[in-house]
C-alpha cells in the first residue's frame, strides 16, 4: 500500500475576484519507505501539493490517501488527530517552538500524541542521539545554529514514528556544507525509520539523494524520474 | 509540557508587555477594591448608626411611620408592658433579640426663658440603660461614634439635647459643649450699642452655672386631650448628633418624664417597640415570627412591624447610590483592562502566527490553541488579581492607620476614612471574580481568532 495516493487532485486559490488554479489533474503515488522529491519552479504548486499531502490544506477536486484513509472530507479535529499520529513536518524556516528546549520540542508531538512520559523519554533521549544533540538538549532554539535547529526539527518531525515526514525546502536556510549534513541524517534516519520522505527543494544535494523526483510545472506533474540514488534507496 | 506551562513561558516570553498589561490590571483591581472597601466602610457604618438608633425593627401603630409624625398621641401603643414581655419571652425570638426597649417621640418648644429664646423641638422619652446598651451594638466591627448618653442614673427630669438645640437656647457655654459654638446676633447695620435687654441675656448667659452643671429649661407640649403641659428640665449635657437637621431639634428624655408630659396622670403609652437584634442577617425570621405573634395575641392593637431600612429611607438611598458609583467604575475599569488585555492577547497573536501554524500543522486541536491563549490570559489574570489584592490590602492597611478624615455631606463631624478590604471577602471574591471574568472575555476573541488561523497561510506568515 502507497502512504499517500492522489487522485485527480485540484487546488484553486481565489486571489481578489480571480481564481488562480494552483494544481491541476494531480495523480501521484508516494512509494513506501521512498525518499521523494518534489522539483519545479517557484510558483509551480510545490509547497501546495506538499501541503495537500500534508493535510494542513485540502483540495477543491479529487482524492487524497493518507495511510490508508481518505483524508479530503475529514473534519478539522480528526484532521489534526490524524496528522499527529501520522505526518512530521520539517520546515524551510525550522519553525522549534522558542519558549521550548530542544529536547521539549522534540518531546511535544510525542505529548500531543498522549504518549506516557516513560515512553516519550526513551523516544525523545534516541531521537537527540541520532541527530547528535544530546548535549544541547536544554538548549533554547535561539542558543542553536541554523543546523542544529534543523536537526531539531528533523528529530521531532521522527518523534510520533510517523509514516511520512513532509519537508518543505528543509536545506533552503543552510549553507551547502550543513545542507549536505541534514540531508545524510534525513537519509540515514529515513532509512532507520522506514519512513517515506517528500521534500520540496530546487536543491541539486536533495536531488541527488532523492529516490524518486516528481517534475511540476504551472500545477501539473510534468514528469517522475528515479533519482540517481534509486538502487541505495528505494525499497 | 502542560498548557499551563507552555503559556507561562510564552508570557515571559516577552516581558515588558506581559508586565506592562499586569500593571494595568494591578491598578484597576486596587481602585476598584478601594473604593468598594470605602463603600464598604459607608455602607457598614449607616447601617451599624440606624441600628443603633432605631433598632433592626420597629412595631408600631399602623400608620404612625407616615402620618402619625406630628401627633404621636393619635398613635399610642397602650398595652406595650404586655407587648415587651411577650417578646422577651418567645423562645423563638429571645435567642435572636439583643434588646427590647419602648420609645416615645414628641415634639414640643423647647425654652429657655432666661434667655428669652425658645425652639421646636422632637424629643424622645426612652429608657437610658437599654438606649446605651443599644449603642453598643456593633456586629460589623466598624468605628463607631456613639456615646452613652449621660441620662442613665440621672434624675428624671434631666434631658440631653443635639449642639443645634443649645446653641438656638445659648445653652452652649454653660453647658460647655464642644463643637457647640453659640449663636451670635445679627450685626446692628448702625454699629449702635447693644439694646439693654439683649447686653443683660448675654451677662446673664456669663454669669451662668458653671460648665457642666446643667441648666433648666421648660419644654411645653400638647397632651393627648390637647391641652398644654410644660415641664421643667434639666439640660446636662448637649450632643452633636453627627446630622445637623437632627442636631438642630434632638432632645432626650426619660421616657417617664415623656409620658408624664404627654399623659399626665393617664395611662402612659408609647410610639414603638424598638427590637436589636444580635445579626442584622435574623431580621428575615424575626419579623416574620413577630408577626405572627402580634397577628395572635395582638390583633386589636392594629400594629405593623417596619424595619429600619424602611425607617431609614436614607440608608437605602445611600446604598444605591454607593452602589450606582461602585458599579459605574467597575464598568469603567473593567473596559479599559478589557482592552489593554485583548490588545495584548491579539498582539501576541500576530506575533505567534507562524508558531500557530507549526502547532496546528502538528496536530494541535483548534481547541488547544484556543485553550493555550485563554490560558496565558487567566495566567496574567490571577497573577494580576493576586498582586491587585496584596496592593490594595497594603494600601488599605496605610489608608486605615493615616487619620485622613472627612465631613460627610450633612454633617457636622468629620469621619475618619476608612477602607475594609481585606475584611470583606464578599467584595474581594466578587472583585477577582470579575478580573478573572473580564480577563477570559478579553482573551477569547484574540483566542478564537487564533484558532480559526487557516494553517497554511499562518506558516507563510512572516
Amino acid at each position: 500500500m502507497h502512504p499517500v495516493s492522489l487522485r485527480q487532485v485540484g487546488k484553486t486559490y481565489r486571489l481578489g475576484s480571480v481564481d488562480v488554479p494552483a494544481l491541476s489533474d494531480i495523480t501521484l503515488d508516494i512509494h513506501q519507505g521512498a525518499f521523494t522529491v518534489l522539483a519545479g519552479p517557484s510558483g509551480s504548486g510545490k509547497t501546495t501539493l506538499l501541503n495537500l499531502i500534508g493535510c494542513i490544506d485540502t483540495p477543491d477536486q479529487g482524492e487524497i490517501t493518507v495511510a490508508g484513509q481518505q483524508v479530503q472530507s475529514m473534519p478539522d479535529d480528526a484532521l489534526s488527530d490524524f496528522r499527529a499520529r501520522h505526518i512530521g513536518f520539517i520546515f524551510q524556516n525550522f519553525n522549534l517552538i522558542p519558549v521550548l528546549s530542544a529536547r521539549e520540542n522534540v518531546e511535544y508531538p510525542l505529548a500531543l500524541a498522549g504518549v506516557a512520559a516513560g515512553e516519550r523519554r526513551r523516544r525523545v533521549d534516541a531521537l537527540l542521539d541520532a541527530v547528535e544533540l544530546s548535549d544541547r538538549q536544554r538548549n533554547l532554539p535561539a542558543q542553536l545554529s541554523g543546523g542544529q535547529r534543523q536537526r531539531v526539527a528533523i528529530a521531532r518531525a521522527l518523534a510520533t514514528a510517523p509514516r511520512l515526514v513532509l519537508a518543505d525546502e528543509p536545506t533552503a536556510n543552510l549553507d551547502s556544507h550543513t545542507g549536505a549534513a541534514i540531508i545524510a541524517l534525513m537519509r540515514r534516519l529515513q532509512r532507520e525509520e522506514d519512513v517515506s520522505f517528500v521534500f520540496s527543494s530546487h536543491d541539486p544535494q536533495v536531488h541527488a539523494e532523492a529516490d524518486e523526483i516528481i517534475f511540476i510545472r504551472d500545477g501539473r506533474i510534468t514528469g517522475i524520474e528515479a533519482g540517481r540514488n534509486t538502487a541505495g534507496g528505494r525499497p | 509540557m502542560s498548557t499551563w506551562s507552555l503559556a507561562l513561558r510564552n508570557l515571559l516570553r516577552n516581558r515588558r508587555r506581559s508586565l506592562t498589561t499586569l500593571l494595568a490590571m494591578v491598578v484597576g483591581l486596587v481602585a476598584i477594591l478601594l473604593f468598594g472597601g470605602y463603600r464598604s466602610n459607608i455602607i457598614y457604618g449607616t447601617q451599624t448608626g440606624f441600628v443603633q438608633q432605631t433598632g433592626h425593627l420597629q412595631i408600631q401603630r399602623r400608620g404612625y411611620f407616615l402620618d402619625g409624625g406630628d401627633n404621636p398621641t393619635a398613635y399610642g401603643i397602650a398595652d406595650y408592658p404586655r407587648l415587651l414581655e411577650r417578646i422577651r419571652q418567645d423562645p423563638v425570638l429571645a435567642p435572636m433579640l439583643a434588646i427590647a426597649t419602648p420609645t416615645l417621640q414628641l415634639g414640643g418648644i423647647a425654652g429657655n426663658f432666661a434667655a428669652g429664646v425658645s425652639r421646636s423641638v422632637m424629643a424622645t422619652g426612652l429608657i437610658p440603660e437599654d438606649r446605651n446598651r443599644m449603642m453598643e451594638w456593633n456586629d460589623l466591627g466598624v468605628v463607631s461614634y456613639a456615646r452613652p448618653l449621660p441620662l442613665a442614673g440621672a434624675p428624671g427630669d434631666t434631658v440631653v439635647i443635639g449642639t443645634g438645640v443649645a446653641r438656638k437656647l445659648r445653652l452652649c457655654a454653660l453647658l460647655d459643649a464642644p463643637d457647640c459654638q453659640p449663636a451670635s446676633p445679627p450685626a446692628t447695620p448702625d454699629g449702635t450699642a447693644l439694646p439693654d435687654d439683649i447686653a443683660a441675656l448675654s451677662s446673664l448667659e456669663k454669669a451662668g452655672p458653671a460648665p457642666g452643671a446643667g441648666h433648666r429649661i421648660e419644654m411645653l407640649a400638647a397632651t393627648a386631650r390637647g391641652a398644654p403641659n410644660v415641664a421643667s428640665l434639666n439640660v446636662i449635657q448637649a450632643s452633636n448628633m453627627g446630622i445637623k437637621a437632627l442636631d438642630d431639634v434632638y432632645m432626650a428624655m426619660h421616657l417617664t418624664q415623656a409620658q408624664r408630659l404627654i399623659f399626665g396622670a393617664g395611662t402612659p403609652q408609647v410610639t414603638a417597640i424598638l427590637i436589636q437584634l444580635h445579626h442584622t442577617g435574623q431580621i428575615p425570621a424575626a419579623r416574620e415570627h413577630l408577626g405572627r405573634l402580634l397577628a395572635e395575641d395582638f390583633k386589636e392593637a392594629d400594629l405593623e412591624i417596619l424595619d429600619f431600612d424602611t425607617l431609614n429611607p436614607i440608608y437605602r438611598q445611600t446604598n444605591e447610590f454607593m452602589d450606582s458609583m461602585f458599579s459605574f467604575i467597575a464598568l469603567l475599569i473593567g473596559v479599559i483592562v478589557l482592552f489593554t488585555i485583548g490588545n495584548t492577547m491579539s498582539t501576541a497573536v500576530v506575533e505567534r502566527t507562524t508558531e500557530i501554524g507549526t502547532l496546528r500543522a502538528m496536530g494541535l486541536r483548534r481547541a488547544g490553541i484556543r485553550r493555550l491563549f485563554v490560558c496565558e490570559a487567566l495566567l496574567l489574570g490571577a497573577a494580576g488579581s493576586a498582586l491587585g489584592v496584596l496592593c490594595a490590602v497594603l494600601i488599605a492597611y496605610a489608608i486605615n492607620h493615616s487619620g485622613w478624615s472627612w465631613t460627610p455631606p450633612g454633617y457636622s463631624y468629620a469621619y475618619l476614612i476608612l477602607v475594609r478590604v481585606g475584611e470583606d471577602p464578599g467584595l474581594l471574591i466578587g472583585s477577582v471574580a470579575g478580573m478573572l471574568s473580564v480577563t477570559l472575555l478579553s482573551a477569547w476573541w484574540p483566542a478564537r481568532r487564533a484558532a480559526r488561523l487557516v494553517i497554511v497561510d499562518a506558516l507563510r506568515h512572516a
